[in-house]
C-alpha cells in the first residue's frame, strides 16, 4: 500500500472562495500554518515566488502547486489542500483556471520525496481528480485519497 | 544522457517533473540520469546536460543554454512528456 496522501495533509479545505490567485495561495498558506507546518512568513514567500518566477506552479490543467524554498518559516514541512468553489486565474495560459491549490512546504530537498510520490500518483489519476474536485467536505477528500492509497 | 528538470525552488514542480520523466524514460528504454534543480543550480547544470525540462515561464527565465530546452505544459500528461522527449532524443 502506498503512502496515504490524506495522512500527509496538514489541512483540507473544500469549495473555498478566493477573489484572486493571491487569496487562493493565502488559503493554502493558512492551511499549512494551521497544521503547524509553517509560519505566516512562508505564505508571503509562496506569493513572492509567483511574483518572481511567474505562474509556472500551475503544473497541470486546474492544479496549482503553491510552494517556496526551505526557509526558517518552514517548521516541519507539510502539505495543504484547498479546492475552490469558483475557479481562479493565475495567468498561466496553458493550465488556467485553477480549481485546486496544493500548498507545499519542505525542510530540505530530499525529506519529502515519499509525499511527492504519493502526490504525483494522485494528481496524475484523472478519474480520481474529477471526484476530488467536486468533493464537498474534507471527509470526502480523505475517503477518496484513502481508496487510492489502498488500491495503489 | 543527463537531463535536468528545472523549477524556481527545486522542491516541488521539478521533483514532480523528474518523477514523471523517469517513468517515461523507463518505458522508452532510454538510459538517463534526471536531476531536479532550482533556477540557480540549473543555470550551471544546464551547461553539461543534454536536455532541460521545464515550464514555459521558466524557459524564458533560464535564457540561452547549450542544452536542448523542452517546455512541458501539463506535468502529469505522460503522453506529452513521451512525445517531446522522443522527439528530442531522435
Amino acid at each position: 500500500m502506498a503512502l496515504n496522501l490524506a495522512e500527509a495533509l496538514s489541512s483540507i479545505e473544500t469549495q473555498a472562495e478566493a477573489a484572486d490567485w493571491r487569496a487562493a495561495i493565502r488559503l493554502a498558506g493558512a492551511g499549512l500554518v494551521a497544521g503547524g507546518a509553517t509560519t505566516d512568513a512562508y505564505t508571503d514567500e509562496m506569493i513572492a515566488a509567483v511574483e518572481k518566477h511567474g505562474p509556472y506552479m500551475v503544473i497541470a490543467p486546474g492544479i496549482a502547486l503553491a510552494h517556496s524554498r526551505p526557509s526558517p518559516a518552514v517548521l516541519t514541512g507539510g502539505l495543504s489542500w484547498v479546492s475552490l468553489a469558483t475557479p481562479v486565474e493565475f495567468g498561466n495560459a496553458a493550465n488556467d483556471p485553477v480549481t485546486l491549490v496544493i500548498g507545499l512546504a519542505a525542510t530540505d530537498h530530499e525529506a519529502h520525496l515519499q509525499v511527492m510520490q504519493a502526490l504525483a500518483g494522485v494528481l496524475s489519476d484523472s478519474a480520481a481528480m474529477k471526484r476530488l474536485a467536486v468533493a464537498a467536505t474534507a471527509d470526502e477528500v480523505r475517503a477518496v485519497l484513502g481508496e487510492l492509497a489502498a488500491a495503489a | 544522457m543527463k537531463i535536468v528538470a528545472v523549477c524556481g525552488m527545486g522542491i516541488g514542480t521539478s521533483v514532480l517533473l523528474k518523477m514523471n520523466a523517469e517513468k517515461v524514460l523507463a518505458k522508452l528504454g532510454i538510459d538517463a540520469d534526471v536531476e531536479a534543480a532550482d533556477m540557480g543550480v540549473a543555470r550551471g547544470a544546464a551547461q553539461t546536460a543534454e536536455i532541460v525540462l521545464t515550464s514555459e515561464e521558466l524557459a524564458e527565465e533560464l535564457g540561452d543554454v547549450p542544452a536542448q530546452v523542452i517546455v512541458i505544459k501539463n506535468f502529469f500528461d505522460l503522453e506529452e512528456i513521451t512525445e517531446k522527449l522522443t522527439a528530442a532524443v531522435e
